[in-house]
């Protein structure tokens, strides 16, 4: 799974930090760093994240398969 | 008719951040034609702004930026394969491995590429970077984990400061030079430049403005070992990294008839394409960096963009756009807004602070390192700027997009004495400036009723 923070969106709410630390950190007050790479073990965090943020900033989905069709 | 746009083919050339959302929207739109992504890199679309940040701090491997998908857009990707032209007439896009992909609409999303220090010798030294690629962030992190002497960032911007800001958490020495007076001073004027110059000091890094570096050096056998600065003095450095703003990827166009040009490609406010005299196209469309667009806000004047939300944005309403009949049609309104995530503070900005004669400090205070700015043209409110206070941010979005009174009306600031005091927004010219302006007014010019062709070769 791979995730993207919308970060013109974000507000720095800080939600994603509590609920999914291994993945979303802010750096500074306000500043989000975040690994675009989910590891399969912090998925349902990262998903309970997206959910929680409170200006849906967050987008998951796989990433786009070079095979294609 | 609307069933007619739904079907057919359609290309997208440039497969990052501003293809894949289009190629995402097309088929929201009910569009179910063929849909082709033709992208000269390699890689499925990946995210850029990690690479200045968490990739260059060695928290994530450069190539884990890849981009997820909204939904799958079932599209032939043509990647790692280069874009050699535009048929207009014949409606092809010819590509650098000989073929040609048929089209019934397209859009380009080629975007930009790094601005290469322009000695290419110096530029081919080991140890000198840009900054643009997976390629580039994952070669420079590598660098910065190996713990050179001191880093060179020749260039003062967002990429710039970023690159510096990492590496002195990284505690590299690092060396920043830049030819106007401050650094984001092309993007944010003079006031918030000062900060940025105060922070950059505060933080270790050897801020050098006002001086251009001339001449990269090699040891010898080809690696670099430091660089001559304008002033005289001269920087002893292992790593080089070369932050002078972006070039739009155009040249490919030059056949194409297009008002494709070092601003861009000029579109209308629905993102179609203009041709090099001045006439709209309506099967050729624009999205992202590469575009330069009309916008309402800012006196009609064109805007060049190099901003993510904008990416996203715009690709949006081309994908709609492309799949609708003329009255069904979108303007792309979006205000420009972009971030930056510096030494500690998260940057924020939202509307044009370039297009603006003063600011006010509405919130906080440059000594808080916490505020908001608000720029103000001509009386109006034309953008503003938080540092370390983004969920403000919405309220003057609100003014901007209301046309609202410059300076704000009480209510918008915490401190009123501060914002009955406009002070000059300083923006100097970006020809000036080493790094290259990420928000650009590219002019309207009515008087100017020639098309000047100088053909190639």
């Amino acid at each position: 799974m791979r995730t993207v923070v919308d970060l013109t969106h974000c507000q720095g709410y800080a939600q994603c930090v509590f609920l999914a630390p291994k993945v979303f950190q802010l750096h500074g007050e306000e500043g989000l760093l975040y690994a675009p790479a989910v590891p399969d073990d912090q998925a349902e965090r990262v998903r309970q994240a997206a959910a929680a943020c409170p200006v849906q900033a967050i987008l998951l989905g796989e990433e786009v398969s070079v095979d294609g069709r | 008719m609307a069933g007619d746009l739904r079907d057919g083919r359609i290309v997208i050339i440039g497969a990052s951040l501003a293809g894949l959302r289009a190629a995402e929207a097309l088929r929201e739109e009910g569009f179910t034609g063929s849909l082709t992504v033709v992208g000269d890199e390699p890689h499925p679309p990946y995210d850029r702004p990690p690479l200045s940040k968490q990739v260059l701090l060695g928290l994530v491997a450069a190539d884990s930026t890849g981009l997820p998908m909204r939904r799958d857009p079932d599209a032939e990707w043509r990647l790692g394969v280069r874009a050699t032209g535009l048929d207009p007439l014949g409606k092809r896009v010819l590509l650098a491995d000989g073929e040609s992909v048929p089209y019934d609409r397209v859009l380009i999303t080629t975007g930009t590429r790094a601005r290469p220090w322009p000695k290419a010798e110096e530029a081919a030294l080991d140890g000198v970077f840009t900054l643009r690629t997976r390629e580039d962030a994952g070669g420079l992190a590598e660098r910065l984990a190996a713990g050179p002497r001191r880093v060179l960032v020749i260039g003062g911007g967002f990429t710039g400061s970023e690159i510096a800001s990492a590496c002195r958490e990284r505690g590299l020495d690092v060396t920043v030079a830049e030819r106007g007076p401050a650094p984001l001073v092309g993007a944010l004027g003079g006031t918030l430049s000062k900060l940025a110059a105060v922070m950059q000091r505060n933080h270790g890094v050897d801020l050098r403005t006002g001086v251009t570096v001339t001449t990269l050096r090699g040891d010898g056998s080809g690696r670099f070992s430091g660089a001559e600065l304008s002033d005289g003095s001269r920087v002893e450095a292992d790593v080089c990294v070369v932050a002078l703003g972006a070039v739009r990827n155009v040249e490919w166009l030059a056949d194409s008839g297009l008002a494709a040009g070092p601003r861009g490609i000029a579109c209308d406010a629905g993102c179609r394409a203009f041709n090099m005299y001045g006439i709209v196209t309506d099967d050729i469309f624009v999205a992202g960096d590469v575009s330069r667009f009309p916008h309402p806000l800012f006196g009609y004047q064109m805007l060049s963009l190099e901003h993510w939300g904008n990416a996203v944005e715009q690709a949006e309403v081309a994908a709609h756009n492309m799949v609708n009949p003329g009255p069904l049609r979108r303007p792309h309104l979006a205000l420009p807004t972009f971030w930056s995530t510096q030494f500690g503070l998260n940057i924020k900005s939202v509307g044009v602070p370039t297009f603006s004669d003063h600011v006010v400090i509405a919130q906080g205070s440059l000594e808080a390192r916490r505020l908001a700015m608000v720029y103000g043209y001509q009386g109006r409110v034309t953008a503003a700027v938080t540092v370390d206070m983004a969920k403000s941010l919405d309220y003057y979005r609100h003014l901007i997009e209301t046309a609202a009174p410059f300076p704000p009306p009480p209510g918008a600031a915490d401190r009123a004495i501060a914002a009955d005091i406009p002070v000059p927004s300083d923006v100097p010219d970006p020809k000036g400036l080493s790094h290259g302006p990420t928000v650009a007014l590219t002019g309207y010019l009515p008087d100017r009723r020639l098309t000047v062709v100088q053909p190639r070769g």
